[in-house]
Formats: structure tokens, C-alpha cells, sequence
């Protein structure tokens, strides 16, 4: 398998008035696991079908193992997909499936065979052989959709939503087995998902999508810990957004104001005065009241057997906290201190053209 | 287009460009140029090949003074050239595409600006300086260079891109496109053209508005007490008291099929068949043997009460009932879907506030079958105004439209100008009534079923209008039994209404057998007709069902620029009528450069787009039954759409491939009013035999002859019934067709 780059060059795809995708331009390096994240809509499965050649873009150029494959359809692209919906078909078996791809691009059907039986152990599906797809259970019909996309050895597999059929349970073991299998397998793989964690958990490289237009790009550690915009950070996990006051002391270090509490936080070249400042909600502690210069008021509390999850009433607005359960929790309507963990506070730039959307 | 490994060089699939230069350099090269009088596969051609008539292009160019025959060779030759000279992707497309486009163009401009003497038009005379020669039709030759250059560019078009650069996409979007061009579009504006030349062939609206405005067509005769109204004023007539008949007797019918406990509700089921199977004017033949002047009736009368026989079923009267018994199943069809769709639940509602059964129906039940009961109105009247079988057996001196178009064509004015006014108005019509039924539908508002299950049940139809349907339907089913009876019976006896002395003479005549020295004879008269039918409707079947098919998966499955407009003219020729199709086929393909008047190609090619909008419907709505990710999975896979379309959609879609064959063939088998006018001595259809027999009083062979096609539209049915039934009780259903998914449920 000859793991292969992935490069956009300023792709604009339009359906008449509608723009999907909106001038994007990324790279995807070989061996990689890349995710597209984003709410729906926001151009990430148009990206993921342009680079499958389902369509083709009205503008720009892409580029897959260095070769412009613009005008080339997915038929003649070496590239796999793993469908949302699985699709497959209903009137072949497994191993019909499974050999499918290697049939009709001229391989003996008895070799075709041999490969497809070794992608569905790769899959840990052996002996389903002759069943057809109706007889199996979602997670092997997933199993089943991958093995057909490996067995053409593509240099690019894409997924969409691969696990958005299945139950919470499965969903964990199967991101689990995608992921072992990229890295075993050295495979470029792109991955498109609405869920956060997920991206997280599979990823060596994120692009958050919004409005057709990529917001942020990076590690799951950057993009969580040093959001781009409001935007990303309220897609990445939690946040509480806070208004504050920043003041440069030096290259990389500002202390910001929040309500009566100072913060010592990197200024990330932000102008001083107000600053959005994004609080994750674990990174809010409860303390005893005289604890703290921050006092809240508990004004809910929800027990989740591990954790509970608080909404507190503070000077600097309403904050939405997660911490471990203790043996005696915060009542209703009684008053806790606060500490922040510095690591789980970051200021973040104003959205680029003053948009607003709601994570 | 071969699914192997991809052999692309600068991104164009060179396998299938290298077939389609071969084609043309054959077409070209080698085959006839033109057109010849005994069919190109009769291999006589073969040992003339350079004569005048026989010779291909280059040599028609070379020796037979037709010097711009080399147009369309440089053409090629430039094809060729951007084929294997140009290395850059884009460049090589443009060209290609610009190749082929101007190639075909080209092609066809010389094909239709010289004729067979010379210019066809003095202007061109003037620009390029006379001619020494002319030439007749084009044939096997100029169809391959075509072909040829039509495909080059639609390879021209995937490589640059369209069509998501699938090559067969392109060909096919292309070829389709080209054809419904060629045998829709074209003969339908020839029509128009000519319904505004005058007898010189030259444009003039004066004799258009001539034609069109006579008393004749708007004359209002009859209002006064007096003279015939217009022909235009009898079809409008006509299609408006049929339509409303057909409509409340197709209602009584839906409602007595749903909301009664009627214990023969499958008999109606088979009644809804009958039209389909029934050639049109079968109804009126059994209508002369029952009403007419010779019929039962009146010699029952005559013999009771001493009534002498009237004429009254030949006219208004005769045309209409004949006309309701035919499209009464129609409107039932349309009707009994409707009626089915309004939810119980509605109807329930109603009763829990107050409503008694009659004030349901009227305030709940009926406005909600409004739109099916519009729907049911406009196809009747639709029906009505297009046929012909009916009206040229029962009419007399009543004329409408569609018989007066034939009579204009085939009789003793042989106007073709007035058939064209004539056609003109029928297709105004015929449109007009389309597009209106199409607007009403787009509003389809509130029969459609929920998902929901509802487990309420019909509400009973108030007793008042359950003994008025019950009334109306029960005489009316007796009399289409009795009216098929005796088109059958009449075939068994000497002389319906002279002598009814039992016999075989009919068949004998029409079908007969005889052992000859050399074996089987086929010595009944009707044998011919019956089968060239056969052959012709056989060979029309399939390529109705692929070209329905294949658009249909082009509609619904890809996405390319002018899609709706290709909807659009796939859709069309199921609103011209089949007097029109016949008139304006005669005038399109009677005169070089495509002259296949006489021919088997046009029958074939008649009832090939006359049926295949059929074909895309049942196609498209196969194909919404299976989820698009299928298709897109197999593309991924490496799979063109060829190989997708075969392997993955036909084997899911097998029920409505039959379904389209099946009625594609029956359909050619039992259609009139277009043939009539395509029909030639060497290739007779069987109805326009029958139609030809009835004209002549000869019944006895005609209903022997209706009743053999019936009983072989029965067989063929029930034998592809059963097919296709069996496979659905195979070990998948409907439901899996949808992947994986359907399990699960996709989230968006």
C-alpha cells in the first residue's frame, strides 16, 4: 500500500447560487489520519466527496500523491470510501461485495477472492463469506464496508461518518479498530465526523469547518487548547465564554481580568482591553468559599455517577462546571469559591468578519 | 468504455476514442454513404460497392462529383488529429469536443443544405456557386460518421471534466439526447414549419391562417339547429363530455372497489387491465354488433316492436360511449389510488365532531380526493382528444381532429399543409391539457400518505350514494362484458346481424395453414401484417425499455448541466398525440437528408419514443427506491458508470425493467394512430389491417384478428407476470434495497 499526499489549491465548489465550499486549501501528509470537523452543512462531506471525485470543483485544483487529478472521476482515482450508510450492495454477499472493486477493474475473479478473503480477516470477518448484508449486524456490515475499500490497497480511504449508525458502545470500539488500522497499515485516511470527541480520539491533524470555509487547522491538542476563533472554541469541547481585560506584560504573557480575579495567561498577540476568554468547564474547581476572591452561588446541580455537572451564579456571568463527584457535593443555593487551571483558560481572537455561530 | 485497467493518456479514455475514429473511418471508408433501396443488410450493395449509389464517401467525393462529402472527411481527419497530436489534458479535450461538435454540425448542414437537386435553398447557391450534383437520403455510412462524431465529443466533454469525467455518462447523456433530437424534436418542428408554407414550400402565415381559420375547423353550425359544427368545436366537445364520464364513473368505481363490501372487487382489477391489452378500436366494433344498424339490439327491437333500425351509433353518440367503455379503467386507475390515499383517520375525525356519513364525504372525503378526481379529468380528456381507433370506426360524419388530420394525409385531398394546421391545433391541445394536468399536480397537496401507520378504517359511504354507484356501475360492467362478448363471438358466425350460422371461415381466412410442397404455408391473409407486428414490436420492446431506462438513471443519478431540459424533451413526445407523431414523421422523413418513410426503421423508431417516456417514469421510480450511496460506492470502487449501472442498479431494479419491456411491447402491438400513417405495403401493422378491414365491412376477419391479439396480449402478460412475480418471492424484499441503512436509519 503506497500511502499518498492529498492537497487542496484553493477549491471553490458551487451548486448554482449555493456556495459548498468556499476557496479551501489544505494538506493532508501520507500516513496520516486527517478528520474534517464541523456542524452540518458546513462543506466538510462536499470536501470529502471532491477528494473521492464525486464531484468534481467549479474552481481551484486538487492534487493526490503530487498528480493533479481535477477533472479525473472517482472511477479512475485510486481512492476508497467507506459510506455513511455502509451501501452495500444489497444483492451481492460479503465476499461479493468485498471483491467487487477488484472484479470490475479486470482481476481474476479466484485472485479477486484471495485478496478479498485477507481484507475481511484484516477486518477480523472471517467465515461471514456467503452471507448477504441484511444478515448482519451493524458493526459487521461496517466491518464489511471497510474491508471493500481496503482491499483495492487505495493510496487515499476516506470515511464518512463511518459510525453514526452505531450504538455508543460500538461506536468506541470500532473508532478504536480504524485507528489501529491506519497506523498499521500506514494509510492516508480522511475522516469526516460532526463529533468532537471522535476527532479527537482519531486524529493525527484536524480541520474544524465552518461555512464552507475552514476556521482551524491543526493537532487535537492545539485546536482544543489554543482555539482560533469563538467558533472553535465552542465547537472543540465545552466552553464558557467570558468577557475580560487584557494586559500585556511581555512577548508571550498577559495577566487578563476577570471580574475580581487575575489570570496569568499567553496574550497570543491580542490587542490589550476587552478579550473573549473561553473557561472549559473541568477547569473550573469548587472550593470553600473563603477559599477564593471569586464567589459563586450553586444554582443547579446534576449528578452523573462519576462526575456532576454545576451551574453556578458568579460575578462574571453564569459559568457551567464539571468536576469529580466528592463525597459531599455542593448543595443548591450554598456558596463555593472558585480556582481556574490556567491550562483550561484561553483567550481567543474575535471571529475573523464579525460571525457569530453558535457551536 | 471498457472497465479495465484505465489506459488514459492526458486524462481522455483512449480505448473507447480509438473505437469511435474506427467507426467513423468505417463509416467513411466503407459503408454506403447514402441510403439504399433494399436494407443494408441484404449484402447485394456488397458487389457495386463503388457505383453511384452503393459507394462511400471518399469515392461519392473522388469520382461521383459530390466534392463536399470532403467536409466531413477533414472533419474526421481533424479528430484524429487531436486525438493523437495534442499531449496536453485540457488542450486535447477542447479540441476533441470541438472536433466532434463541429463534425457533427458540419455533417449534418451538408445533409440538409443539398438535396437532390443541388441547393436546397437559393441563398446558398448564391454564397457558394452552383453545384454539379445533388444526393438523396443519407444511410448506413453518414449514420456510423455521425454516431462517430457524436461521441468523440461527448468523450471531448467527459475529459474536461463534465459529467464528473465519466466517459459513458457523457456518451450517453449525448447519444439520448441526439436521438430524442432526431425523432422527437425534429419531426414535431417540421410540423410546425410546415403548417406555414404555402403549396411552394415557401414561408407564408397567410396560408396558415387560411387553413387555420375556416368554418370547417371554428365553424358553429350545429348551435343553430343547422349545418356541422367545426372539427375543433367536436373534439373540444367530445374530450368534455368524456372526461366528465369517465371521471364520476371512475369514482363510483373507486369507491365501490374501497368503501363497499363488494364481493367481485378483483373483476374490476381485470377491467382496469383491458384497455391496456385492447386494441383501441375494439370497444366501437362491439359497440356496430350490439347498436348497430345489423346489431342485437335493434333487431330484437324490430322484431318486438317493429322499430325500424337507426344509424344513431355512428356519431357523437357512438364515439363517446365507445370512448367512455375505453377510458373509464383509466380514470378508475387514477381514481382507486387516490381514494386509497385519503387517511381514515381524516374521516374519523370527522364523525367524532358531529358529522353524520354524508356530511363526511362531502366535507372531508371529496375535497380531499379533489386533486386525483382533476387528474383523473385530464387524462380522460387527454385520451379523448388523441385517439383515433374510436372515432375513425364509429364517427360517420362526425369529424374530429385526430381523423380529420388522417383523411387530410391519406384520402383524396392529400393537403399536408392542412394536416399540419390541423396537428398544430391537437398539439395545442393536447399541451395545453398536459400542462395544465402537470400545474394541478404540482400542488399535490393532501392525499399523500404519512409514514405514520393508520389504523383507522374507511368510513362507509353514506347509503344514498352507495345505491347511485352501485346503480351506474353494475349495468356498466354487464355492458363492457357484453361489448367484449360479442367482439369475440362476432368472429365465430357467418355475417353478424344476417346470418348467424356458426363457423371457423374468419380464422380460416385470417390465420389459416396449409401444407404445401415445401412445407408450412401461411396462406390466411393476416398472417403478414401479424407478423411484421410481432418482429417489429419485438425489436421496438427492448430498445424502448433501455433508452427509458437509461435516461431515467441519467435524471435521477447524475447531475449535468440542462438536466431538466433533457427531462423535459424524454417527456415530451408522451403529450403529442399519435395522429401528430404519424403526420409529422411522414413530413419529416418522407425528404433527404433522412428519408425512412416505407421503411421498418420507422415503425421501430415510431414506437420507440412514443413509448419510452413510459419507460423513464417506471425507471425513475425504481430508482428512488435505491439509496444513491450504492451507485457511489461502486464509482469509488473503480466501477464506471457502465459497470455500475449493470452490476449494481439493473439487478436491483429487475421488476421495473419487465414492467417497462412488457408495456413497450404491447403498446406497439396495439397502437394505431401513428402507425396508420407509416404503414407501407412491405411492412402492414395489424391493427391498421384490422382498422382496413372494418372500412371495408369485412368484421368477420376483423374481430377474428382483434380477438388473436387480445389472447396473445393475455398470454405474453400473464407469462411475464408470473416471471417477475416469482422473483419477488425470492429471499430479499423492497425493504433491503436501501444498503445497510435501512436498519439503522441515516442521519443526515
Amino acid at each position: 500500500m503506497k500511502a499518498a499526499s492529498i492537497e487542496f489549491r484553493q477549491v471553490v465548489k458551487r451548486y448554482g447560487d449555493v456556495v459548498a465550499v468556499r476557496g479551501v486549501s489544505f494538506t493532508v501528509a501520507p500516513g496520516t489520519l486527517v478528520t474534517l470537523l464541523g456542524p452540518s452543512g458546513c462543506g466538510k462531506t462536499t470536501i470529502l466527496r471532491l477528494i473521492a471525485g464525486l464531484e468534481l470543483p467549479t474552481e481551484g485544483r486538487i492534487l493526490i500523491g503530487g498528480e493533479d487529478v481535477t477533472e479525473v472521476g472517482a472511477a479512475d482515482r485510486d481512492v476508497s470510501m467507506v459510506f455513511q450508510s455502509y451501501a452495500l450492495f444489497p444483492h451481492m454477499s460479503v465476499l461479493e461485495n468485498v471483491r467487487y472493486g477488484l472484479v470490475v477493474s479486470g482481476t481474476k475473479v479466484a485472485d479477486a477472492e484471495a485478496r478479498a478473503r485477507e481484507a475481511l480477516a484484516t477486518v477480523g470477518l472471517t467465515g461471514y463469506d456467503d452471507r448477504l448484508p441484511s444478515e448482519l449486524s451493524g458493526g459487521q456490515q461496517q466491518r464489511v464496508a471497510v474491508a471493500r475499500a481496503l482491499v483495492l490497497e487505495p493510496s487515499v480511504l476516506l470515511f464518512d461518518e463511518p459510525l453514526s449508525n452505531l450504538d455508543a458502545r460500538l461506536r468506541r470500539q470500532m473508532r478504536e479498530e480504524i485507528r489501529d488500522l491506519q497506523q498499521r497499515l500506514k494509510l492516508t485516511v480522511v475522516y469526516v465526523t460532526h463529533d468532537q470527541a471522535e476527532a479527537m480520539a482519531v486524529s493525527d491533524r484536524i480541520i474544524v469547518m465552518n461555512r464552507a470555509e475552514i476556521a482551524q487547522e491543526g493537532a487535537p491538542r492545539d485546536l482544543y487548547e489554543r482555539p482560533g476563533d469563538r467558533f472553535v472554541a465552542g465547537f472543540m469541547g465545552d466552553a464558557n465564554r467570558v468577557t475580560g481585560t487584557l494586559k500585556r506584560r511581555d512577548d508571550t504573557l498577559g495577566d487578563v481580568a476577570l471580574g475580581p480575579l487575575t489570570l496569568r495567561l499567553p496574550h497570543r498577540n491580542l490587542p490589550d482591553g476587552p478579550v473573549d476568554v473561553a473557561i472549559r468547564p473541568e477547569a473550573i474547581a469548587l472550593v470553600d468559599a473563603a477559599a477564593s476572591p471569586v464567589r459563586a452561588t450553586v444554582k443547579k446541580a446534576v449528578y452523573l455517577g462519576g462526575l456532576v455537572e454545576y451551574t453556578l451564579d458568579t460575578p462574571i456571568g453564569e459559568l457551567f462546571a464539571v468536576s469529580l463527584a466528592a463525597a459531599r457535593p455542593h448543595a443548591v443555593a450554598t456558596d463555593a469559591g472558585l480556582e481556574f487551571a490556567p491550562r483550561g483558560v484561553v483567550v481567543v481572537p474575535p471571529d475573523p468578519s464579525g460571525r457569530d455561530a453558535a457551536p | 468504455m471498457s472497465d479495465t485497467v484505465s489506459d488514459t493518456v492526458g486524462g481522455v479514455r483512449d480505448r473507447a476514442l480509438r473505437v469511435w475514429l474506427a467507426v467513423g473511418a468505417a463509416g467513411f471508408l466503407l459503408a454506403p454513404w447514402y441510403a439504399l433501396p433494399d436494407s443494408i443488410l441484404s449484402t447485394g450493395w456488397l458487389t457495386l460497392w463503388l457505383s453511384k449509389e452503393n459507394a462511400p464517401a471518399w469515392w461519392q467525393a473522388w469520382a461521383w462529383q459530390r466534392p463536399w462529402l470532403w467536409l466531413v472527411g477533414g472533419l474526421l481527419l481533424a479528430c484524429a488529429l487531436a486525438a493523437g497530436g495534442l499531449r496536453d489534458r485540457r488542450q486535447r479535450a477542447n479540441a476533441l469536443a470541438a472536433t466532434g461538435a463541429a463534425g457533427f454540425a458540419g455533417t449534418l448542414a451538408q445533409g440538409f443544405a443539398i438535396g437532390p437537386r443541388g441547393w436546397t435553398a437559393d441563398w446558398l447557391g448564391a454564397l457558394f456557386g452552383p453545384l454539379a450534383g445533388g444526393q438523396y437520403g443519407m444511410g448506413a455510412g453518414a449514420a456510423l460518421v455521425l454516431a462517430a462524431f457524436a461521441m468523440i465529443f461527448a468523450l471531448g466533454l467527459a475529459a474536461r471534466g463534465a459529467f464528473r469525467g465519466d466517459a459513458f455518462v457523457a456518451c450517453s447523456v449525448v447519444a439520448v439526447t441526439a436521438l430524442v433530437g432526431l425523432f422527437t424534436f425534429y419531426p414535431v418542428t417540421t410540423i410546425l414549419a410546415s403548417a406555414f408554407e404555402d403549396a411552394g414550400s415557401t414561408f407564408s402565415p397567410s396560408a396558415f391562417a387560411g387553413r387555420m381559420f375556416t368554418s370547417k375547423i371554428w365553424g358553429l353550425g350545429c348551435l343553430g339547429g343547422g349545418t356541422r359544427c367545426g372539427v375543433a368545436w367536436n373534439t373540444l366537445i367530445l374530450a368534455l363530455s368524456c372526461a366528465v364520464a369517465c371521471t364520476a364513473l371512475g369514482l363510483a368505481f373507486a369507491l365501490i372497489a374501497t368503501r363497499t363490501t363488494f364481493r367481485f372487487k378483483r373483476l374490476l382489477r381485470v377491467m382496469s387491465v383491458l384497455p391496456i391489452i385492447t386494441p383501441p378500436f375494439v370497444i366501437g366494433l362491439g359497440l356496430i354488433l350490439l347498436f348497430g344498424r345489423s346489431g342485437v339490439v335493434n333487431h330484437l327491437l324490430e322484431a318486438a316492436f317493429g322499430i325500424t333500425p337507426t344509424r344513431w351509433i355512428y356519431g357523437y353518440p357512438g364515439v363517446l360511449l365507445a370512448q367512455v367503455f375505453a377510458f373509464t379503467p383509466i380514470a378508475f386507475l387514477v381514481l382507486i389510488g387516490v381514494v386509497e390515499g385519503v387517511a381514515p383517520s381524516m374521516e374519523e375525525a370527522a364523525q367524532t365532531l358531529r358529522a353524520n356519513r354524508w356530511t363526511t364525504f362531502t366535507t372531508v372525503s371529496l375535497p380531499l380526493m379533489r386533486p386525483g378526481l382533476a387528474n383523473a379529468f385530464l387524462i380522460s380528456f387527454i385520451e379523448s382528444i388523441a385517439d383515433f381507433g374510436n372515432p375513425i370506426v364509429l364517427g360517420g360524419n362526425f369529424g374530429v381532429l385526430s381523423t380529420e388530420i388522417f383523411f387530410s394525409v391519406v384520402g383524396a385531398q392529400l393537403d399536408q399543409g392542412r394536416a399540419a394546421t390541423l396537428g398544430i391545433l391537437l398539439l395545442g391541445f393536447a399541451l395545453a391539457a398536459f400542462f395544465v394536468q402537470r400545474a394541478a399536480l404540482g400542488r399535490r397537496a393532501y392525499t399523500s400518505m404519512s409514514g405514520k401507520g393508520d389504523s383507522g378504517l374507511p368510513a362507509p359511504l353514506p347509503d344514498a350514494l352507495r345505491r347511485v354507484c352501485y346503480a351506474v356501475v353494475m349495468p356498466w360492467v354487464a355492458l363492457t362484458v357484453v361489448i367484449y362478448a360479442m367482439a369475440l363471438a362476432g368472429g365465430f358466425v357467418e355475417t353478424w346481424g344476417r346470418n348467424f350460422t356458426p363457423t371457423l371461415r374468419h380464422y380460416v381466412k385470417a390465420f389459416g395453414l396449409e401444407w404445401g410442397p415445401s412445407g408450412l404455408i401461411w396462406a390466411g391473409a393476416a398472417w403478414n401484417s401479424f407478423w411484421t407486428t410481432v418482429r417489429l414490436s419485438a425489436i421496438a420492446a427492448p430498445l424502448t425499455a433501455a433508452l427509458g431506462i437509461l435516461a431515467a438513471w441519467l435524471i435521477t443519478r447524475q447531475r449535468f448541466v440542462g438536466r431538466s431540459a433533457f427531462e423535459f424533451g424524454t417527456m415530451l413526445s408522451f403529450a403529442v398525440p399519435g395522429t401528430v407523431i404519424g403526420v409529422s414523421y411522414i413530413l419529416a422523413f418522407n425528404v433527404p437528408p433522412i428519408e425512412i418513410t416505407g421503411t421498418a426503421v420507422i415503425l421501430v423508431a415510431c414506437n420507440v419514443f412514443r413509448n419510452m417516456p413510459v419507460g423513464v417514469r417506471a425507471g425513475m421510480a425504481a430508482m428512488a427506491q435505491v439509496d444513491a450511496s450504492l451507485d457511489e460506492a461502486s464509482t469509488t470502487l473503480g466501477a464506471r458508470g457502465f459497470t455500475t449501472l449493470r452490476s449494481v442498479l439493473l439487478p436491483l431494479l429487475r421488476p421495473a425493467v419487465v414492467a417497462a419491456l412488457v408495456y413497450s411491447f404491447v403498446r406497439a402491438m396495439t397502437t394505431v394512430s401513428a402507425v396508420i400513417f407509416l404503414v407501407s405495403a412491405d411492412y402492414e401493422w395489424a391493427t391498421t389491417y384490422i382498422i382496413n378491414r372494418v372500412v371495408n365491412g369485412d368484421y368477420g376477419v376483423a374481430i377474428a384478428y382483434s380477438s388473436v391479439l387480445i389472447v396473445l396480449m393475455i398470454v405474453v402478460i400473464a407469462l411475464i407476470q408470473k416471471l417477475v412475480g416469482e422473483r419477488r418471492l425470492g429471499r430479499r424484499t423492497a425493504g433491503e434495497v436501501r444498503g445497510g441503512a435501512a436498519q439503522f436509519g441515516s442521519a443526515a
